[in-house]
């Protein structure tokens, strides 16, 4: 469905690049969803937004995004843009935020799916917007008249009503309470389970979360993977380092950890204006070794998994 | 219902304003180091009939020789009955008549200037938001205009239009032989006599507008709602069309403040053309000394900017649903 | 928003191209007296002449050298915008600042006040209070300009204060057991210090313009030479009817590009600490 190949994207700023991205490779299959965790800084979401909406101060260094054979690194803005929300969608991290203040809902959906979709669209949010447990009349309501809850669910809709291969789903559940959380994680689940959609990546610092409805887990540290593999298998035997870390810091899974910092870890996260040599990790690893800090450590196969990491390379 | 309560409340505001407003218009004479009211007081008895004057009017407002407090409601009891003293300059007419005639050449003014510049300026600075070359080529235009003195814009529209090309008459609202009329021949005379003064008061105004415009689109492309409509895929057009429409409120909520400026800029503008609104008798007052006029055409023109600034509010509340819901559904 | 390095803000093309203005004028408000033999009420001997190289900016009706009275003028001017623009920001700043700082009634207070006097006009609140002053001076116009141009000043430090007081840094500093004043001093003004200059640019051109206006009535400094009152002299004596542009054009000229360069800065300043406004 989707395959992302050594993709490098740096920021470009007054001071130099900073590595947000650096060398990133993975899979997303067909009725997949792949759950991403990382601490903010780790470069999740400049990963997804870079997918979604490549612009500066985003840059692109090397690698490649294929979407249904199409690198998508090398087309039109044009041609891209007929892509996004057909192809790939998003439900951004300001999902509270992302509807203009001064139309009302029938209107901002009517104008975003003006030519591109077939049908009654407005039956169609109607029928979604049930799904999420919405009354109909939110179309004749301006943004500022709903919860920031409903909002969200709104988006939601709006950002699946052309069916899209691919969501993107940002940091969702970060601003919302425990209840509602698992619920925006039940209706992802049940946009996928019912074809919706049919793929999604669920990106969150939040591992519990991701785990209660991610197939896959991909982790993240300072732009780069360090362990991707069936969400069962990282969350119950972790087996980068790193990895170990974030999932000791949570106390008990299931459980919101988001206030709680990483117990395990000292140290800060790595500057990626001028990251560290080698694994990026081994300044804050327990069990980091000579060539750990010379050389970056290659992808090895475990399983079902991938782990960047010296310990697991067989030598 | 939550409407009625918004103009309630903008009422209630205004009235305040006013209230204070005509309190320093009344404390100002009495606070001044020196001896402003025998100052204008010296001024009336070298006219005809003073002691009459001195007695119909000053008794009432003036009453020197009462405690303040007495003067203060006095001076409310004139206020409300709608008298604003005898001026001096045009002896012995009453301040309010005169101000009453000036006004409706102040209205036809800068109504329409205030309009005209909104629409042009918002315009053009959603034209030099789009395209970064018009930006580049407008904007120091802008700034240039909206940093010239209303006046000395006047005194160059004058001097390139009925000097150098003597296209347009240099001053007054008509000429000197017209009678006030609705024939074709006194309109078009009106209508030249008007345009001078209308378009120095427009070209300032338009450089803030598209000033404002522009940055207040650059700031919508950027935001929240823009970024997700982008990454949806739509057109550039569609993006645009919110920003603006987003962009537009705030500018209804600076015409509010505009109006004020607009009316200081109109006194000056006045003057150059000699057109004869309360610009022009604000300087006749001024050279005079005539101090129930100058003070009565400030307690107008007071009027004139909370009244407009009324209609701004109503307007607003039309157009932006934010106003509408803040006010019915809180509860 | 932090302190703003200056050499962030000279990277900017408009602060430069503004600055550079600026100091031209200043260079001319400073040197230009000497550069003329005649002051600014020296009869010449020539009436009404056009600009030539005795005179740059020609005579007017009374015989005085234009240009000798634009350099003295400007002097004037500038002063009035120096003192008026402090006046007025410092009071909108300490309004702005205890608004949004105290909060509660206080602040209703004070922003009832600053709102009512916002809608006020101001140029013809000046007029009234000018027009009781019967000796006027650089210092008295600049007070009263500075008495009245502060309210939006007020609203936007209010504003301002409202979101830094709201930041990390503050609480940190309450925690550590700063009083509200100390706070104020030591964590909120030096975070507000690029804007107050910003503001303080916009105030300082308003003055000038309020003065301008002000001149331009009649009711200007009774006992000096400034921008306006020359404005107000070429008016009354039919300067433009008569085809003696220069005498009436070129102050404010002067004035629009001085203003043009005060914005320029503003702007500039304010894309550094905006970059969203950069484009």
């Amino acid at each position: 469905m989707l395959r992302v190949e050594d993709l490098r994207v740096y920021y470009k700023t007054l001071s130099g690049y900073v590595r947000a991205v650096d060398g990133v490779t993975f899979t997303l299959s067909k009725g997949e969803i792949l759950g991403i965790a990382g601490e903010s800084g780790s470069g999740k979401s400049t990963l997804v937004n870079y997918i979604i909406l490549p612009k500066p101060p985003m840059v692109r260094i090397a690698g490649s995004i294929v979407y249904r054979g199409i690198d998508l690194t090398s087309i039109t803005p044009g041609e891209l843009s007929k892509i996004r929300y057909t192809g790939i969608s998003i439900v951004p991290q300001y999902a509270m935020d992302a509807l203009s203040p001064t139309k009302r809902i029938r209107a901002i959906i009517r104008d975003l799916t003006r030519g591109r979709a077939e049908g009654d669209i407005e039956e169609k949010a109607r029928e979604r917007l049930r799904m999420v447990g919405l009354p109909g009349d939110v179309l004749d309501r301006y943004p500022i008249e709903l919860s920031g809850g409903m909002r969200q669910r709104v988006v939601l809709v709006i950002s699946t009503l052309l069916d899209p291969d691919v969501l993107i789903a940002d940091e969702v559940t970060s601003a919302l309470d425990v209840t509602m959380q698992r619920a925006v994680l039940e209706m992802l689940a049940s946009f996928r389970d019912t074809g919706i959609v049919r793929s999604i990546i669920l990106v969150s610092h939040d591992i519990a979360a991701l785990y209660q409805v991610a197939d896959r887990i991909m982790i993240m540290y300072a732009g780069k993977i360090s362990e991707i593999g069936p969400a069962e298998e990282v969350i119950g035997d972790p087996l980068h380092p790193y990895t170990r870390a974030l999932i000791d810091s949570v106390p008990r899974l299931g459980v919101r950890y988001k206030t709680r910092r990483l117990t395990g870890l000292k140290g800060e996260p790595p500057r990626l204006a001028s990251p560290p040599t080698g694994c990026r990790f081994h300044p804050r690893c327990s069990v980091a070794e000579e060539r750990c800090r010379a050389r970056e450590p290659p992808p090895a196969r475990v399983g079902k998994r991938t782990v960047y990491c010296w310990l697991y390379t067989g030598g | 219902m939550g409407f009625n309560s918004y103009l309630a409340k903008k009422v209630v505001v205004y009235t305040i304003t006013f209230i204070v407003a005509a309190t320093l218009n009344w404390g100002i004479p009495r606070l001044m180091p020196g001896d402003p009211i025998g100052v204008l007081l010296s001024r009336f008895s070298t006219l005809p009939q003073s002691t009459e004057v001195m007695y119909s009017y000053f008794m009432q407002a003036f009453g020197l020789d009462k405690p303040l407090h007495e003067q203060y409601i006095n001076f409310w009891r004139a206020l409300l009955s709608g008298d604003l003293g005898v001026s001096i300059y045009l002896y012995p007419r009453k301040v309010e008549d005169i101000l009453l005639d000036a006004l409706p050449y102040d209205l036809v003014l800068i109504v329409p200037a205030v309009i005209v510049s909104w629409i042009i300026g918002n315009w053009l600075g959603a034209l030099a938001s789009v395209s970064r070359r018009l930006d580049a080529l407008l904007m120091p235009v802008f700034y240039f205009l909206t940093s010239s003195p209303y006046f000395w814009m006047a005194i160059v529209l004058a001097w390139l239009l009925t000097v150098v090309f003597p296209i347009f008459p240099p001053s007054g609202a008509y000429s000197p032989g017209l009678e006030p009329s609705l024939s074709l021949a006194f309109i078009e005379d009106f209508l030249m006599h008007w345009t001078l003064p209308f378009l120095s008061l427009v070209l300032v105004m338009l450089g803030g507008w598209a000033i404002g415009m522009r940055n207040l689109i650059i700031y919508e492309i950027e935001s929240n709602y823009s970024r997700y409509m982008e990454a949806l895929g739509a057109p550039r057009g569609l993006i645009l069309r919110y920003a603006f429409r987003n962009a537009m409120l705030p500018q209804i909520t600076g015409l509010a403040l505009q109006i004020g400026l607009a009316v200081a800029g109109a006194i000056t503008t006045e003057i150059v053309f000699s057109y004869p609104g309360l610009g022009y008798l604000m300087l006749q007052a001024i050279q005079n000394q005539d101090y129930f006029l100058m003070q009565g055409a400030f307690l107008v023109i007071v009027i004139m900017v909370l009244v407009s600034n009324f209609i701004v509010d109503i307007v607003y509340a039309l157009v932006d649903p934010r106003i509408r819901y803040t006010y019915t559904g809180e509860t | 928003m932090n302190r703003m390095p200056a050499k962030l803000a000279l990277a900017n093309p408009k602060v430069r191209i503004g600055i550079m203005v600026l100091v031209i004028i200043v260079a001319i408000a400073a040197v230009g007296p000497y550069t003329t033999g005649y002051g600014p009420l020296d009869y010449t001997g020539d009436i009404g002449a056009p600009p030539s190289r005795e005179h740059p900016l020609g005579t007017n009706t009374f015989g005085y050298d234009v240009y000798a009275q634009v350099v003295y003028g400007l002097r004037g001017s500038l002063a009035i915008g120096l003192l008026g623009g402090v006046i007025a920001t410092l009071i909108g700043v300490a309004v702005g600042l205890a608004s949004g700082y105290l909060g509660g009634l206080a602040d209703e207070m004070l922003m009832m006040i600053t709102n009512i006097f916002l809608v006020i006009p101001t140029l013809a609140l000046l007029i009234i209070i000018a027009a009781y002053i019967e000796q006027r001076g650089i210092g008295v116009e600049s007070l009263i300009i500075g008495l009245t141009a502060w309210p939006w000043t007020a609203r936007a430090v209010r504003a301002n204060t409202l979101s830094l007081r709201s930041r990390e840094f503050v609480y940190v500093a309450k925690l550590s057991g700063l009083g509200g004043a100390r706070i104020l001093v030591s964590e909120i003004m030096p975070n507000m210090l690029s804007y107050i200059i910003m503001v303080f640019i916009l105030q300082f051109g308003g003055a000038i313009l309020y003065a301008v206006g002000l001149d331009f009535l009649g009711l200007g400094p009774t006992d000096s030479i400034s921008l306006g009152v020359i404005l107000q002299q070429a008016v009354l004596w039919n300067a433009i009817q008569l085809g003696m542009w220069w005498w009436a054009i070129p102050p404010g000229l002067l004035i629009a590009v001085l203003l043009t360069a005060l914005y320029l800065v503003n702007t500039g300043l304010d894309e550094v600490l905006n970059p969203r406004l950069r484009r």
